[in-house]
């Protein structure tokens, strides 16, 4: 299975080099130094922190953005050349050309993690920006498997784009909607609340905590405890395993 | 409707996977912390610039978000209590910032004078009563109603007649709609009488009738019984000392 699933991760990688997908990590990661070069100069007091967290803000933002658009439209792309259909065509699994296609932009999630922590060790230690790079390459791995599990789905750009778009919203907001939803007004009788604290509870089930990911407090106050890591990395494996479940149960029932 | 096989087609390891996917990532977020808002948490704001960036264009509502995700902090169900481990003056700064973004909500000053106001903790009320009061100043036509629940809790549950009486006082004096009702136009009146301050609020009874102010006959007639009363009180008792 290996010898069919390591060649289609190449060749996925290197269709990132060649989209010149890591020149544009690049060129955000020099516009964001050169925003924090400005803050810099505006900042009264506490620079180091203001510049570590608005380029942490930026790149992470821009990292699953970027990763996102790249998957879709690379998938999209393949399903309008028929790659796809030649490809399964031969005497190979759908399931090897998923974790194919799966490892591939992991590759380039891990390659995008790295290029958007290593100027963060400009203004904080670098432990904690090796535990925040960590995290930022989780979060970048569930976005990656979320993303192709969209696009298999949905096979457009627009809506895979903006299911992936509503789905990491929502997975950084839902703590907040949980602490909205569990305080109602006490003179609020009816039942009304109990209804949408539990939908919303419900949906938290399914939806992975990346409001606890990536966090800046991380890299200017403190580094996060040993638990919220295993729990991190415990979170990113379970959730990508449920996605590719969920990616082959959808492209095992697909008729070309 | 998509062309698709059954889910017969679909093989026994991907259904496993599937399943055990949903079961741990089902396991893992319920056993996690259920999220909360600590009183500790709340730190201080971040300047209304900054913010009003933040907001994309949309101050107003960034304002109404940012307003029910400070009403979840230590708001249990039933319960006030915990307000009190609130540091109130992150939370007078944020109630600011967010009357800067939305200057025309009423919410933040409702949740000042009703909810942050109510602790049974004297000094964070005094503080949060003087936020109303601040606030008010800049916008008295549209946030009087707050003040004057102000100076309600200044006199029942404070009993601090002279703070009821600066705010009282200063709605008589700076609130000019025209629909003020009458027991907000009276409410400095009343005070004064319970004062003790007779003449004075004979004085003002007798100012708001001539005024042309009140127009309800049933007010009118109201007022006209209470000067009379004040007049009977003022001669039985010994004139006030200046």
């Amino acid at each position: 299975m290996l010898r069919h699933i390591l060649p289609i991760a190449r060749y996925t990688l290197l269709e990132a080099l060649r989209n010149r997908l890591l020149w544009l990590a690049l060129i955000l990661v020099v516009a964001g130094l050169a925003f924090t070069q400005f803050l810099e100069r505006v900042a009264i007091t506490e620079s180091n922190q203001i510049q570590a967290a608005l380029l942490a803000a930026l790149v992470r933002v821009g990292a699953v953005f970027m990763l996102a658009s790249f998957v879709v439209t690379s998938m999209v792309r393949e399903f309008n050349d028929k790659v796809m259909e030649l490809l399964i065509s031969r005497p190979l699994r759908r399931s090897s050309y998923f974790l194919g296609k799966l490892a591939g932009y992991a590759a380039v999630a891990l390659v995008l993690a790295l290029i958007f922590s290593l100027p963060l060790a400009l203004f904080a230690t670098v432990p904690r920006v090796a535990l925040w790079g960590l995290s930022l390459a989780c979060e970048l791995l569930i976005v990656t498997a979320f993303a192709l599990f969209c696009v298999l789905s949905l096979t457009q750009v627009m809506s895979a784009l903006a299911a992936v778009a509503g789905f990491y919203l929502l997975s950084r907001s839902i703590s907040a909607l949980q602490i909205m939803a569990a305080n109602p007004l006490p003179d609020d009788p009816g039942a009304g609340p109990q209804l949408v604290n539990f939908i919303i509870d419900a949906i938290a089930l399914l939806l992975p905590d990346l409001d606890r990911m990536t966090q800046t407090g991380w890299l200017i106050y403190s580094a996060p405890p040993a638990a919220e890591l295993v729990r991190l990395l415990a979170q990113t494996a379970v959730y990508v395993l449920l996605l590719c479940g969920a990616a082959l149960f959808d492209l095992q029932r697909k008729n070309f | 409707m998509r062309d698709e096989r059954p889910i017969s087609h679909v093989s026994a390891p991907v259904l496993a996977l599937l399943a055990l996917g949903l079961a741990l990532q089902i396991g893992l977020r319920a056993t996690a912390p259920e999220p909360q808002a600590k009183a500790q948490d709340l730190s201080r704001p971040p300047a209304a610039s900054l913010l009003r960036l933040a907001s994309l264009g949309e101050p107003i509502a960034l304002a109404k978000i940012l307003m029910l995700w400070l009403q979840a902090f230590d708001y249990q169900s039933g319960s006030k209590m915990p307000y009190r481990e609130l540091d109130y003056a992150s939370l007078e700064a944020w109630l600011a910032r967010i009357l800067e973004l939305d200057h025309q909500g009423q919410y933040p000053l409702l949740a000042a004078s009703r909810l942050y106001a109510e602790v049974p903790d004297e000094t964070r009320q005094r503080s949060m009563l003087d936020f109303v009061y601040r606030q008010y100043l800049r916008d008295p036509d549209r946030r009087w109603p707050w003040l004057a629940h102000a100076a309600l809790l200044a006199k029942h549950r404070l009993r601090d007649m002279d703070l009821a009486l600066k705010y009282a006082a200063a709605l008589q004096k700076f609130t000019t709609v025209k629909d003020l009702p009458a027991w907000a136009m009276t409410m400095e009146i009343f005070i004064r009488e319970d004062m003790n301050e007779l003449e004075t609020a004979r004085v003002m009874i007798g100012g708001l009738l001539a005024s042309g102010r009140i127009a309800d006959r049933a007010e009118l007639n109201f007022l006209d019984k209470r000067l009379r009363e004040i007049e009977e009180r003022l001669k039985r008792s010994p004139p006030e000392k200046d």
